[in-house]
């Protein structure tokens, strides 16, 4: 009986991925659609660009600004052990842009606007706002989801370029005023190592995270069920599923631009 | 004899295994009050949302005009649905918009006036449920539970409706406010000529937005009558309901 329990167990929770993959499929080409076909509404794309880009900015750029440093450091104590201490600003530029930029500013905004967007969307849900919208002759995921979609794309890669050049700053800081390294000399190894790619690879790992994490945050938030509890299980949802997402895409996406 | 605005047969809604709507059957005559009394749980606010298009029905038919909504082109089901208004319980204002915004969402949204010109007719929207123009550049969560009502009335009003539909309007009110409100909604509705559907506990409520009373229990309808007979009918359902009786027909363990 133990076993039997067991495959109806494993049947019913791929059952239920299966259910739930094909939900988020719909979700995100309903998401698309709408935003190919008018009306649009410039007014919640300005506002969901506010939200995922501008208020994420110093969140983003303490993390850039401190990775930077921290890689720059652990680099230094790494290959000073085979006096290979002149590729430090090599190794931060290249980890910071193919990166580190993309996933740490991916899972910050993941934690700070993907769950922001589940909260909102989620007690819209169970206050009727949603229904609401329809009743007014506004489709929901045009008015709600569709404008966030595109917020999330645009914005995350506009948040990398700016953690690309911190975290790159931490790197410069550590290497020349605790490290010694010539401004000059640090400089120049960190650009004539860099590549167009390198940057450009990263800001389109970063659209894709960007879009992600809008597309997780709408998602659980309007399916979100029940009170108080649903939008707080919506909003850990939301999270946890962009974080994993952001981590094995970035995986695929690696493999994709960088292995020839 | 009066034309049906909103014919409704044989509508059935499950959840899993429970059985929400069971077979519902109601008639709303143009121009006509029509109150659905029951019991929490007993699906009126499913039978609302299933004539709004929230809730996709298992089976039956639900007519707006001699149109099957169900059955009809996404667009047509969509233009009439577009003649209907509608309170939500808790008011359903956005937090996000100001009250002005609010009223005047529907008009913003489909971009019919410029923002400006929106803003007046809101203003003018909320005179008309008795809210001064101060109010219009509040945010909801600055106003009490009388003047979201309000306000969601106002919203629910502002594209002239030709039906309405009050999803227990005096829920959460003091006596007095849900009065007030109740003579708001009976006003607007006049004004509008507009057919209505209000579902509600209250039966002071009842009686006075009503024209046409119906009782939801087990999923059916099983009473119809004017809503000034609904403290007299002999019904033994109806009766137990409107008196609040704790013994009679309906059983306590349907009401877990």
């Amino acid at each position: 009986m133990r076993l039997l329990d067991a495959v109806a167990w494993l049947g019913a929770f791929v059952l239920a991925m299966v259910e739930y993959v094909g939900e988020l499929a719909v979700f995100a080409l309903a998401g698309v659609s709408h935003l190919l076909l008018p009306p649009y509404f410039p007014r919640q794309i300005g506002r969901a660009f506010m939200e995922i880009g501008y208020f994420s900015l110093p969140v983003v750029a303490l993390t850039a600004l401190f990775t930077g440093m921290v890689l720059a450091l652990q680099s230094y104590t790494g290959f000073s052990r085979f006096g290979a201490e002149s590729a430090i600003a090599s190794v931060v530029v290249l980890s910071v842009t193919r990166e580190l930029g993309p996933v740490l500013a991916g899972l910050m905004v993941s934690g700070r606007a993907g769950a922001a967007m589940a909260a909102e969307l989620g007690t819209m849900r169970v206050t009727d706002q949603i229904d609401a919208l329809s009743t007014l002759s506004t489709d929901p995921m045009k008015y709600l989801v569709a404008p966030r979609l595109l917020a999330g794309t645009i914005a995350l890669p506009l948040l990398v370029l700016l953690a690309d050049i911190l975290g790159v700053m931490g790197g410069y800081l550590v290497g020349v005023y605790k490290l010694g390294f010539s401004s000059g000399g640090y400089l120049t190894s960190t650009f004539s190592n860099l590549e167009a790619q390198d940057v450009i690879s990263g800001l389109i790992k970063a659209a894709v995270f960007g879009f992600v994490i809008a597309l997780m945050g709408c998602f659980n938030g309007y399916r979100s069920r029940g009170g108080a509890q649903g939008v707080g299980a919506a909003t850990t949802s939301a999270v946890v599923s962009a974080s994993i997402l952001i981590l094995a895409l970035d995986y695929v996406l690696t493999q994709v631009l960088f292995v020839k | 004899m009066s034309k049906l605005k909103i014919r409704i047969r044989g509508l059935k809604k499950y959840f899993g295994p429970k059985k929400v709507l069971d077979g519902i059957d109601l008639d709303v005559e143009t121009g006509t009050g029509m109150v659905v009394i029951g019991g929490s749980g007993t699906g009126k606010s499913v039978l609302l949302k299933s004539i709004l298009g929230l809730i996709t029905p298992d089976e039956g038919s639900i007519e707006i005009d001699g149109i099957d909504v169900l059955k009809a082109p996404v667009r047509d089901a969509r233009a009439l649905r577009q003649q209907i208004g509608m309170l939500f319980q808790n008011g359903a204002l956005f937090d996000s918009l100001q009250v002005w915004e609010n009223v005047a969402f529907g008009l913003l949204a489909q971009k019919k006036v410029s923002r400006v010109k929106a803003r007046d007719v809101a203003v003018e929207v909320l005179a008309q449920v008795g809210l001064g123009a101060d109010v219009a550049r509040l945010s909801p969560s600055e106003l009490s539970g009388g003047m979201q009502k309000r306000v969601g009335l106002a919203r629910a009003i502002a594209a002239r409706p030709a039906i309405m539909f009050f999803d227990e309007p005096t829920t959460g009110l003091d006596p007095i406010m849900g009065a007030v409100i109740d003579e708001l909604i009976v006003d607007c509705v006049k004004k509008l000529g507009s057919t209505s559907i209000a579902i509600t506990h209250d039966m002071a409520s009842a009686q006075r937005i009503g024209d046409m009373a119906a009782m939801l229990y087990e999923g059916q309808i099983t009473w119809t009558g004017p809503a000034e007979e609904l403290l007299t009918t002999t019904d033994p359902v109806v009766d137990q309901f409107t008196h609040g009786r704790a013994h009679g027909p309906i059983k306590m363990a349907l009401r877990k």
